[in-house]
């Protein structure tokens, strides 16, 4: 299972708390971790990534194993220690505004 | 008896404020969404119970949340807006073109017959509709495809569509405005539309009275009266008779004509509200006094509105969507601040009591009148 650990905020939309865990088929990837997460939470579409163009919005980061994994390519393999569930993806908003 | 449930949508969430027909005892409910900027919230007039909202945030985008319990509980629904076919441009501050792009939904206005129709007004300047409970979003591009939607600029506060009014007496009929576009009508159902500028001058604009650019903050209609339009703009208050293609000035006394909110008492369709703001430079109320102005002549005589409300150091701001009238007789009015305070007036306006006065930052109001 993938854990994936949410801002509080999307917890609070998507009524969930701690973790989530979440089945991917094939190759684990951001495009496909989040293509999990969205169709089990679908008021979490257009949250993390637009709608339209699937781009990471701005102001949100994906962390995991100690390494900031947002510039990668969405289709590049996360870390072994994510896909085997040792270790969560982190979705983390950023530190700004009031 | 009649009730009375008035929906505050706050930049930390939102409240709802309960009481009966007296409007002297107010429960508070809140923050619901907390944390999360709610641009506008309203309610259903054909059910009260379903109440939409819109809800955003910087970090997380738009999302949608809708009630069918009066505000009991919450179901998120679709927040897909997609431009209908290719974009296109806009007049960005610099005046070159910029590509129209989806930021956030400001107001949102339920069909007048159908429960699961509502409308929403977005920035970038869109309408868009959804007919099944806010589900699924389609937007009317004949309005951003009128010929003059490349000449569209946005405001300081983003290029936004704020008001929606539909026409009770035509269904084919709505009103909107966008900042800083103007207002436009649509007379079948929202295929096309047209500019009703007509009348405006605005000095911020190479010329005053062109076809489009105004600044248009907010427009109130009484729905016995749908041809008769009230404007707050930029700077300007002003009147239609004629369901918007002429406008004419009605500012007369008022010590600043600059202002967001405008309202229309709901027995008496002359009678009309605004909050005077210093100007365009410091968003703040006239003189350090918070004063409400109604005039019962359809505009031109002001009288000042001050029992209740603070007379001195006042530096608060009322904007565009957070003024709103229930249908009791008397008429209540209500409107909240940018410093917290949602103040409520049971006598149409002749005096006046905070319900609560510590909320964040008011961004909406609105009010259902329950049997």
């Amino acid at each position: 299972m993938i854990r994936v650990e949410l801002p509080y905020h999307l917890r609070t939309l998507a009524k969930v708390q701690g973790e989530v865990l979440l089945e991917v088929s094939g190759p684990v990837t951001q495009r496909s971790v989040l293509d999990a997460l969205e169709a089990r939470y679908p008021m979490l579409r257009g949250t993390i990534r637009d709608h339209g163009t699937g781009k990471r919005r701005d102001f949100l980061r994906f962390f995991a194993c100690q390494e900031d994994l947002s510039h990668q390519s969405p289709d590049e393999p996360l870390p072994e220690a994510v896909a085997s569930g040792k270790e969560p993806l982190l979705v983390v908003g950023a530190i700004a505004g009031g | 008896m009649s009730k009375v449930r008035v929906l505050v949508g706050t930049r930390k969430g939102a409240f709802i404020l309960s009481s009966d027909g007296k409007r002297e005892q107010w429960e508070v409910s809140g923050p619901h969404f907390a944390g999360w900027e709610i641009y506008h919230m309203k309610g259903s007039p054909a059910d009260p119970n379903r109440i939409y909202v819109s809800q955003s945030s910087g970090w997380f985008g738009q999302t949608m949340q809708r009630s069918s319990d009066g505000g009991k509980s919450w179901e998120a629904v679709g927040n897909k807006f997609a431009y209908d076919g290719v974009p296109g441009t806009h007049q960005w501050y610099d005046g070159t073109p910029h590509p129209w792009e989806f930021k956030r939904v400001w107001h949102l206005e339920p069909s007048l017959t159908d429960p699961e129709t509502v409308y929403a007004g977005v920035e970038d300047a869109a309408i868009f509709r959804s007919t099944d409970g806010g589900q699924n979003w389609s937007e009317l591009p004949g309005l951003r495809g009128h010929g003059s939607g490349p000449r569209w600029q946005p405001g300081a506060g983003g290029m936004c569509l704020h008001t929606i009014i539909l026409d009770p007496s035509n269904p084919n009929r709505m009103y909107i405005a966008i900042s800083a576009a103007g207002a436009f009508r649509t007379d079948d159902g929202g295929k096309n539309w047209k500019p009703i500028n007509q009348g405006l001058r605005s000095q911020f604009i190479p010329d005053p009275t062109a076809e489009v650019g105004h600044c248009v903050h907010h427009v109130a209609m009484h729905p016995a009266r749908p041809d008769v339009l009230f404007m707050q703009k930029h700077w300007d208050v002003m009147r239609s008779d004629n369901a918007g293609d002429l406008w004419t000035e009605v500012s007369g006394n008022l010590p600043t004509d600059f202002g967001f909110v405008i309202d229309v008492h709901a027995h008496e369709p002359e009678t009309i509200y605004v909050v005077p703001i210093k100007s365009d430079s410091e968003h703040f109320v006239h003189d350090a006094r918070l004063r409400v102005y109604r005039s019962r002549s359809g505009g031109n005589e002001w009288e000042p509105l001050t029992n209740g409300l603070p007379q001195s150091n006042c530096y608060v701001n009322v904007l565009r969507d957070a003024m709103a009238v229930d249908k009791l007789d008397k008429c209540g009015i209500y409107f909240g601040t940018t410093g917290g305070q949602v103040y409520a007036s049971a006598d149409a306006g002749d005096n006046w009591a905070p319900i609560v006065r510590d909320l964040p930052a008011v961004l909406s109001v609105e009010v259902q009148t329950l049997s």
